[in-house]
């Protein structure tokens, strides 16, 4: 094996046949593998520097009382060290069983699950929708594609300004439905209003995606399926229940996984629509930003602990959603 | 928006209904009736797309601030007032500036790193190349809050809050595992017999990488390069808390700043607005293809 650049090296080594002793064993994974050490080095730096050491360290600011008042910061010229301290668990338990716990945690904890729910079955119900009108042979086909994407095409903070304009009391949006003769609610003020709009405004920031990768998906579907269902007598629906909900269902594995997390921390939607005036309208990626950096003094060792905790329903998310998909025999590479 | 989805449904059926009553046909031809529906969703759904872009683009004519209340009496004194005075006395060129050095910086540094990791990923197995599948995968999902305060005390403390560099490093820590992973399934498609014929004719690994790999792999860094300055460009969080001074402002933040709590100047925000959109969205078009197939296959085959 002059050529080590092949998956047989590495299936070999993990085979264990003769355990050479462990000097040699370096030896060798150093000579056979040093170059793809050599390429992963710059990465696992950076992940090791950015992303690795920030997450320790926060997870220590977890275990601590810092604010902006006891860390260490510089006030013109003088430096003033940090007096914060260790205290264990304290955040986490205050932030979960405290006194007010509900409406500092549990509230927003309910409303981002409902969020992430609404949000990504609109968008995926609503992307197919368009997806399977699209697939069809329909004259200025991509022309309506080329709108339809538009949502996507414009960064999200420019499209969520124009969505405010248009929801303010006496905007567009207002206008309109008062000459309907319909009631006018305050969208961005009332709390259900406000948790309405946020969920319009990003159901409309995000269904190009799931369009586009399921118009992808529809068109990557074998048509002799369609012809094969079609001899068989099978009427429009059972074609589509029975032979494009399963052609489809690998991709739709990939996209529901990444819009649930995206949903999830979706940030400028809820911060640009609202800043920090709407607190029962945060999803928690927003609440603990805003305990972090929203407020004076910044609570930094609480927002740390709401950003680990986030992450931890995420992965036990995942890792259930995995679960779930592999019992269900689902082609699913991630 | 739910209507759109009711009635959606209600023209497939409506799709079968006509079809089953014709002669052979293609899949995909319809009746009238299905395609006058197909049609009048199409239409309403696209101009639920357009008018929030539409509505600004409109607004930043209007010459005064309230303009947006009474959007009637923008027709009778259009101007293109706004954006002359954007372009003149704000700091529009400034916030260009940043933006770009920023998006492009990430996107060249994160690239650079991301592609040799995705091809020693793709070609290599060694010792704890699971785990480190593991952790690229899992940083994709982090949470802005959770690196958020860390990141903050980290780059207060080494001097980088309110610079360039620091935001670019911090950006790269969302962009570099995402285009590794996405990397190493663009590599996975291109032959392992290329690398075997460069080695055998006499080139170091590194040469192999850089003067076939790379090459051949043109398209799929092309794509890691789109996704990384398109993220890159329009990420909220990090910029508005770690950029200071307004002329170091990426227009993420600088857009903001434009309402604040005393004053709110929105027909300036309309026209900066779309002075944003316009490059940005061609950009997009341009690319969306290639977007699109980039990120179902980095998703798909892993």
């Amino acid at each position: 094996m002059t050529v080590a650049i092949d998956r047989a090296t590495g299936k070999r080594r993990g085979d264990r046949a003769p355990r050479p002793g462990l000097g040699q064993r370096l030896k060798n994974g150093y000579q056979k593998h040093w170059y793809a050490y050599a390429m992963i080095v710059p990465v696992a730096v950076v992940l090791g520097v950015l992303v690795i050491y920030p997450l320790v360290y926060g997870l220590y600011l977890t275990l601590t009382d810092a604010n902006s008042l006891n860390t260490a910061r510089t006030i013109g010229v003088n430096h003033i060290d940090a007096t914060y301290k260790f205290i264990g668990l304290d955040n986490y338990k205050d932030i979960l069983f405290g006194p007010t716990s509900y409406d500092r945690f549990w509230s927003h904890f309910i409303w981002t699950i409902v969020w992430t729910a609404v949000c990504v079955a609109l968008h995926y119900c609503i992307g197919l929708g368009l997806a399977l009108l699209l697939d069809q042979k329909l004259r200025g086909r991509t022309f309506y594609r080329l709108i339809l994407i538009l949502p996507w095409a414009v960064p999200t903070f420019v499209t969520v300004f124009g969505w405010r304009f248009m929801l303010a009391d006496s905007g567009i949006v207002n206008t309109a439905l008062d000459a309907l003769h319909l009631p006018t609610p305050l969208w961005l003020e009332d709390t259900f209003w406000q948790r309405f709009a946020a969920i319009m405004v990003n159901t409309w920031c995000g269904v190009p995606f799931m369009m586009v990768t399921l118009l992808g998906g529809l068109q990557s579907i074998d048509s002799t399926l369609y012809e094969a269902a079609e001899m068989d007598g099978a009427n429009a629906w059972q074609r589509f229940r029975y032979v494009t909900l399963p052609g489809l269902r690998s991709v739709s594995a990939t996209v529901v996984l990444l819009g649930i997390i995206w949903t999830f921390n979706q940030f400028a939607v809820i911060f640009l629509l609202f800043g920090n005036t709407a607190p029962d309208a945060q999803i928690l990626v927003t609440w603990a930003y805003f305990l972090g950096f929203g407020q004076q003094p910044r609570d930094f060792a609480q927002s740390a602990a709401y950003g680990i905790l986030l992450l931890a329903i995420l992965i036990v998310f995942t890792s259930f959603y995995r679960r779930w998909l592999n019992r269900n025999e689902q082609q699913f590479a991630i | 928006m739910t209507t759109t989805t009711v009635e959606t449904s209600a023209a497939v059926t409506g799709t079968g209904a006509a079809g089953t009553a014709r002669k052979p046909r293609a899949r995909g031809e319809r009746g009238l009736a299905g395609s006058l529906a197909s049609h009048g969703i199409l239409i309403v759904a696209s101009i639920v797309a357009l008018f929030p872009v539409a509505w600004l683009v409109f607004l930043s004519l209007g010459p005064d601030k309230d303009d947006y209340l009474h959007p009637g009496g923008i027709w009778k004194k259009m101007t293109l007032d706004n954006y002359s005075f954007v372009l003149q006395h704000t700091n529009f060129f400034d916030w260009l500036k940043s933006s770009l050095i920023v998006s492009l910086g990430t996107t060249v540094l994160g690239v650079l790193v991301a592609a040799t990791t995705g091809y020693a990923v793709s070609r290599m197995r060694f010792p704890g190349y699971r785990k480190f599948m593991w952790v690229l995968l899992v940083t994709q999902m982090f949470p802005v809050a959770v690196l958020m305060v860390p990141m903050y005390q980290i780059l207060a403390d080494l001097e980088l809050i309110d610079s360039y560099v620091g935001l670019i490093l911090v950006y790269c820590s969302t962009a570099v595992p995402y285009c590794a992973w996405l990397l190493k399934g663009y590599f996975d498609t291109i032959p392992f017999e290329i690398d075997e014929a460069g080695r055998v004719d006499g080139l170091t690994p590194f040469g192999t990488f850089a003067r076939l790999i790379l090459p051949l792999a043109k398209p799929g860094l092309a794509v890691a390069a789109f996704y990384s300055f398109i993220t890159a460009f329009g990420e909220v969080a990090f910029a508005s808390t770690f950029m200071l001074s307004d002329d170091k402002y990426t227009f993420a933040v600088g857009l903001q700043s434009f309402i604040s709590e005393h004053d709110a100047q929105r027909n300036l925000m309309a026209a900066t607005a779309v002075l944003i959109a316009i490059p940005v969205s061609a950009f997009f078009y341009l690319v969306q293809k290639n977007l699109v197939a980039g990120l179902t296959a980095g998703g798909t085959k892993g």
